[in-house]
């Protein structure tokens, strides 16, 4: 009696994921179509569309660069984000809440403001359209993800390891070597598993502070989405989304293995 | 003095403190910066903010703004609310397979699945050609180029931001609440409108502030799939840099909004922690 009554929302519920999860990928079933528009197959596949992408110096370029810039912003954040992490989890204090809050802010402002914001200090910093500047930003702007990870798996840290360590004479810094970082690998990984993500599919302070020197693959599929309806656009959407769930799946093993490891 | 201030410093300031200025200095100061051009550029003043009531332009912008937000978080926290509840109430294989979902979708670039909805929902798209061949419309159904297609894709975009915290305020309501209720002999649904509803009263409050602090700064889903035809403050902001170069009305804009998205923010802080929000998919 109890089970039928809950069919109806069930039945619902499976059909909002659905729409949040199908229409996603409709860009898989249009890149092989064997037609020159955006359109879906008509019977027959065709993987033209993929060679173009990987025949066009324009898009590899594209892939090339938003792969350093994600790897290198991943790696910034990551190491920034950590440090801040550990520091403020063993300060505790009230100003450190107050500093905490201060770093999450890129997460919250939205990104336009923060666009707005890199793009009138770039000019003058001479980082506009370079890829130190594309990096810098995307960092700063993963910084609160890690923050946030790193944090969540500090909470489940027992802080007398700390206190044991430095009475046995250990230096801050050994400490947080040799005890700290070991025991929250699975919140560094996921940190910087995500501040990949965040750099590897960010648009729109790329749209303010790249123009041609560096030039990403959000930004080339947004070009590509507004001028044309090349059905190169849905394979490049593609490789793009193929990557984050790549990115995800890994993370996911590897979170997997680690519990697993822990629990023996 | 200076040795007991030392000694009263705690070395792991030296992890935070580089890393704080760095963000302050290239991040935080130019966030003032625009607070600041709001009433100095083109002339110091409250001029930029005047033109609040006198054009047109503005005033339609921001309403069209506030609408599209209020619409998206009704329909994003009522769908919201029920894949959370059924989550919530459902098998541990199925749960597994649902947060799963939530969590890909949640990752799935914001350009892709904008994208996605055009081709779908375009003139010439997956959806009309299909009502056309089965001759249930003879004329392509306008969805995109105007409020209906930026609501589906905001809504779409919108949903696991809803879930997330209402699932975190929903697992800690004890279930023998309900079943208390029930053994007093309320029905069902007079167990969840009198006594669930109410309890998660902070995740549904939580949940809306969080949808609507989200969408006031959307750029890509209005630009694409309103194609012109509805402007949002953000692309707004971006057309008078990129094309106008007027600096003082978009920083007078961006400066209300991010005004009003602090202030919502220290609001929704009080109901949930921002890491109980995103804590739960961490882990």
């Amino acid at each position: 009696m109890k089970k039928r009554r809950f069919h109806l929302p069930l039945a619902l519920t499976w059909i909002v994921l659905l729409f949040l999860i199908v229409p996603s990928l409709v860009a898989f079933p249009v890149s092989v179509t064997n037609q020159n528009y955006l359109s879906f197959p008509d019977g027959e596949i065709s993987w033209k569309h993929f060679e173009n992408l990987f025949s066009s110096p324009e898009w590899i370029s594209s892939f090339v660069q938003s792969a350093i810039v994600a790897f290198c912003s991943s790696i910034v954040a990551t190491i920034a984000g950590s440090l801040c992490a550990v520091g403020l989890w063993r300060l505790s204090s009230q100003l450190g809440e107050i500093v905490r809050a201060i770093l999450l802010l890129p997460l919250i402002i939205p990104s336009i403001i923060s666009a707005m914001a890199f793009y009138r200090l770039w000019i003058p910093l001479g980082l506009i359209d370079s890829y130190a500047g594309l990096i810098l930003a995307h960092s700063i702007l993963a910084l609160p993800m890690v923050l946030i990870t790193v944090s969540a798996s500090l909470a489940n840290f027992d802080f007398r390891l700390e206190q044991a360590s430095r009475s046995l004479g250990a230096p801050m810094f050994t400490t947080i070597r040799r005890v700290i970082i070991p025991s929250i690998q699975p919140g560094i990984f996921a940190g910087a598993v995500f501040s990949f993500i965040l750099s590897w599919d960010e648009i729109v302070v790329a749209l303010f502070i790249s123009k041609f020197s560096v030039f990403t693959l959000p930004r080339r599929l947004w070009n590509g989405m507004r001028e044309n309806t090349d059905p190169t656009v849905a394979a490049a959407a593609v490789i793009l989304i193929t990557t984050t769930l790549a990115a995800m799946l890994a993370y996911n093993l590897l979170a997997k293995r680690a519990s697993r490891s822990t629990a023996q | 003095m200076t040795s007991t201030a030392l000694r009263r410093f705690n070395p792991y300031w030296m992890l935070v403190l580089p890393v704080t200025a760095a963000v302050a200095l290239l991040y935080i100061a130019p966030i003032i910066n625009i607070l600041f051009l709001s009433v100095t550029d083109p002339q110091p003043g409250l001029g930029n903010y005047q033109k609040l009531v006198e054009s047109d332009t503005l005033i339609r912008l921001i309403w069209t703004t506030i609408r599209v937000c209020l619409i998206t978080t009704f329909f994003a926290v009522s769908l919201g609310y029920l894949v959370a509840y059924t989550m919530m109430h459902a098998l541990e294989g199925q749960r597994r397979w649902m947060l799963s979902i939530l969590m890909i979708s949640f990752w799935i670039s914001v350009l892709v699945r904008t994208f996605s909805w055009l081709m779908l929902l375009g003139r010439t798209g997956l959806v009309n050609e299909t009502l056309i061949s089965v001759g249930v419309i003879s004329d392509p159904i306008a969805f995109v180029r105007n409020e209906v297609g930026v609501l589906i894709g905001m809504v779409d975009y919108m949903i696991p931001y809803a879930v997330l915290p209402l699932l975190a305020n929903m697992r800690g309501i004890d279930p023998r609440i309900m079943s208390a209720s029930r053994s007093l002999g309320a029905s069902n649904l007079q167990t969840f409108v009198r006594v669930y509803l109410p309890l998660t009263k902070p995740g549904v409050i939580a949940a809306s502030l969080l949808v609507f602090i989200s969408s006031l700064g959307f750029y890509i889903t209005p630009a694409i799939l309103g194609g012109g035809k509805v402007l949002m403050i953000a692309e707004y902001i971006s057309v008078q840099l990129l094309v106008t170069v007027r600096w003082g009305t978009a920083a007078m804009l961006a400066s209300i909004m991010l005004i009003s998205v602090l202030l919502l923010m220290y609001i929704l802080n009080r109901f949930m922690k921002l890491g109980t929000i995103f804590g739960g998919d961490v882990r």
